[in-house]
């Protein structure tokens, strides 16, 4: 047992400022990343992988048809119009599929963007790919112009046969005023 | 402090710089009464503005500060230091140490207090108003919703947090060292127990806390995005931390509660406490699964499944102790040659309304049918039977027991007896109509309702308003007590109470074991 005084009550103290020490920092070593990996891993909250995905597939696997339905949803305050250009596509698992987002600025100033992907149901979030996402980056408009937000994604063969819909939905933020630190990319 | 034989300094530095866990005892006790009046006060807002349907007397942004200054001040300001002041008092007394361990900075966690608070209160005129998130500040609320006030809640909270360690820390330092010779760790009155669990609960999650705030701090101020999904985090990560602090938070509320309780109930039954082992084991068992628990607060965020299972049992498994703890109380009852006093009517009051909350806890417990209780009264009924019922009921009992050995004056005992007849009926209409609101769907923190409600919440204000006004009753027993009270001069004041506060003279001197006591060592736990 460490001792940090010859003081009974001293080194009894010292140990337990030691122990809230470990405990603030458990917060920030343990606790927040840990939550990340575990949400990443499990898929919970729906989130899809921040970066893109590079693996070769084996092939499309034409007998099966997968409905892929694309939601938008602007946060309190965003004034972009922002929506998908298809509403639902049918895919073959394993193929690439390539569609676009529509977003035009209205304001009359320069303003970003970044959209934050949501799968449901949880379970399709290991096996939904995507090999180009406008999400992966933080999206500058100025201010009245318009652009089509470029998605590509792979459905996995390895998709459990119950699932049929798959739902992936983007919420857009502004986060213009965020921009000057670092900002972490999804 | 060269002299040894010294009573206290005079005037106003006696309270200022003392190091007397008697005077710092009596403060913390003082200051968390007034806070407990304030906080009341905001209550009564609350109620008066639920005592019917629309909105009468103030604006809904007021009433959520309400709410949360409420909730904030009751738990962190009236409780937590009411019992930290009991601790200041009874455990170098109990333990046969002549002062706490680190007087100085009993000192200090003390001080801090008062300033703080006044922090806190302050905001309620600031621009923006006082924080309105409620007392659990979920964000995005506090942070990208919230007023300029919130940076200061949050300092509020690092102060609080760092007062609790440092008086935590000195009740682990004086149980651990200070001890009388042959006081072991199993003869330890179960006060001591608790309050050295609860302490150690204390030092391990105020820091998360602490860290819980400072994320918050740093994503509205520094530009981080800890709780900010637009930036890449996730609000249900605050749920997360929040509530891996809060569900220890409220064992820490009630363990000294039960404390209390477990001395009371043999002194007036006139028998040992049944079971004393099981009920160390049982209050380390509570405070072991309140670290595993966490997320049953939380079970309409979406989790998985398996998640929900596993909050769900471990949250079942906290209701063995529990009811471990409540049968010894019973058993120690049982054939005992009880008597009614004010103190054990209020542990009696305390046994029967605290199972009752424990019953809607484990209601509550159950994943899928919290979705139906989920943030309405049913939830507020519920943690008030065990916050007030338990932990206030229990601090009432306290004062009636310990006061006369205090400060040698017997309180007044028909008063007494009226505050907790008063009490307990006003305690149980103001929140048992609140299951039925809640049950039937009246979401909690709203300053309107539907208006099948109605009769219902009005009976549930008049409960509030007579529940409140009981508490002026105790506070001018208090006063009457200490300025006119009979003298006793038993050192036992009540035949039946065994330790060794009670065999130091009444009133309790202001040193006592300058040399330690002898302990008898055939003599079990008292």
């Amino acid at each position: 047992m460490i001792r940090f005084s010859d003081n009974p009550t001293t080194d009894t103290a010292a140990k337990l400022v030691a122990v809230a020490a470990l405990m603030f920092a458990f917060v920030f070593v343990v606790m927040v990343p840990l939550y990340n990996v575990l949400c990443d891993a499990l898929g919970i909250n729906g989130k899809t992988s921040g970066e893109a995905y590079t693996s070769v597939q084996a092939g499309v696997d034409e007998s099966r048809l997968v409905s892929v339905q694309f939601v938008a949803t602007n946060n309190e305050g965003m004034p972009w119009e922002f929506g998908p250009s298809t509403t639902v596509m049918k895919v073959h698992p394993g193929a690439v599929n390539e569609t676009v987002f529509l977003a035009r600025n209205p304001l009359p100033k320069a303003m970003i963007a970044q959209a934050i992907p949501s799968i449901s149901p949880a379970r399709a979030v290991a096996y939904f790919h995507k090999t180009e996402c406008f999400c992966f980056n933080q999206q500058p408009l100025d201010g009245g112009a318009a652009a089509e937000l470029p998605l590509q994604y792979i459905v996995d063969r390895d998709l459990p046969a119950d699932i049929h819909t798959i739902t992936l939905s983007y919420t857009i933020f502004d986060v213009t005023d965020m921009t000057s630190g670092a900002v972490a990319t999804r | 402090m060269g002299d040894h034989h010294h009573g206290p300094a005079k005037g106003l530095s006696r309270w200022l710089f003392t190091t007397n866990h008697k005077d710092i005892g009596t403060m913390y006790l003082w200051f968390s009464f007034a806070m407990f009046i304030l906080g009341g006060t905001f209550a009564m807002i609350i109620r008066a503005e639920l005592f019917q349907p629309g909105l009468q007397l103030v604006e809904p942004a007021f009433f959520n500060q309400m709410t949360t200054l409420h909730g904030l001040v009751m738990v962190f300001g009236a409780i937590m230091p009411s019992f930290v002041g009991l601790a200041n008092w009874l455990i170098p007394m109990m333990i046969g140490a002549p002062d706490m361990a680190l007087p100085r900075m009993n000192n200090w966690s003390f001080w801090i207090l008062p300033p703080t608070f006044l922090l806190l209160a302050s905001t309620l005129f600031m621009e923006g108003g006082a924080p309105a998130a409620g007392w659990t500040f979920y964000a995005p609320l506090s942070t990208t919703y919230a007023g300029p006030s919130v940076t200061f809640f949050i300092f509020c909270i690092h102060v609080l947090g760092l007062s609790s360690i440092m008086g935590s820390i000195n009740i682990i330092a004086t149980v651990m060292n200070m001890r009388a010779p042959g006081m072991t760790y199993m003869k330890m009155p179960l006060f001591v127990w608790t309050w050295l669990i609860t302490a150690f609960l204390l030092v391990a999650v105020m820091p998360v806390l602490a860290g819980c705030v400072t994320m918050m701090l740093m994503d509205v101020h520094f530009g981080t995005s800890f709780f900010s999904a637009a930036g890449g985090g996730d609000p249900v990560l605050f749920q997360h931390v929040f509530w891996f602090f809060g569900h220890p938070e409220v064992y820490i509320i009630i363990l000294p509660a039960f404390g209390v309780i477990s001395q009371i109930i043999p002194a007036f039954s006139r028998k040992p406490l049944f079971g004393y082992d099981s009920m160390v084991y049982a209050t380390a068992s509570i405070a072991f699964l309140s670290f595993i628990v966490w997320a049953h607060h939380m079970y309409t965020v979406g989790m998985p499944v398996a998640g929900e299972l596993f909050f769900m049992y471990a949250t079942m498994l906290i209701a063995v102790p529990t009811g471990v703890k409540v049968f010894n109380w019973v058993t120690t009852m049982w054939r005992g040659s009880l008597s009614f006093e004010t103190p054990m009517l209020f542990s009696i009051g305390f046994l029967v309304l605290f199972t009752i909350g424990g019953f809607t806890g484990l209601m509550l417990s159950i994943a899928p049918a919290d979705f139906q209780y989920h943030d309405t009264y049913f939830v507020v009924a519920h943690f008030h039977y065990v916050m007030v019922a338990g932990a206030v009921f229990s601090m009432s009992a306290a004062i009636y027991f310990w006061l006369p050995k205090w400060c040698g004056r017997m309180y007044n005992e028909t008063m007494g007896k009226t505050h907790f007849w008063i009490s307990f009926i006003g305690f149980n209409l103001a929140f048992f109509p609140q299951h039925f609101v809640g049950l039937a769907g009246m979401p909690r923190r709203i300053p309107d309702y539907a208006l099948q409600f109605a009769d219902f919440n009005m009976l549930s204000s008049i409960g509030a308003f007579i529940y409140g006004l009981s508490q002026i009753l105790f506070l001018y027993n208090v006063i009457a007590t200490i300025v006119a009270g009979k003298p006793v001069s038993d050192p036992k004041v009540w035949d039946g109470a065994e330790g060794l506060e009670w065999t130091i003279p009444t009133p309790a001197p202001y040193h006592t074991f300058e040399t330690p006591p002898k302990i008898d060592p055939a003599h079990a736990h008292s």
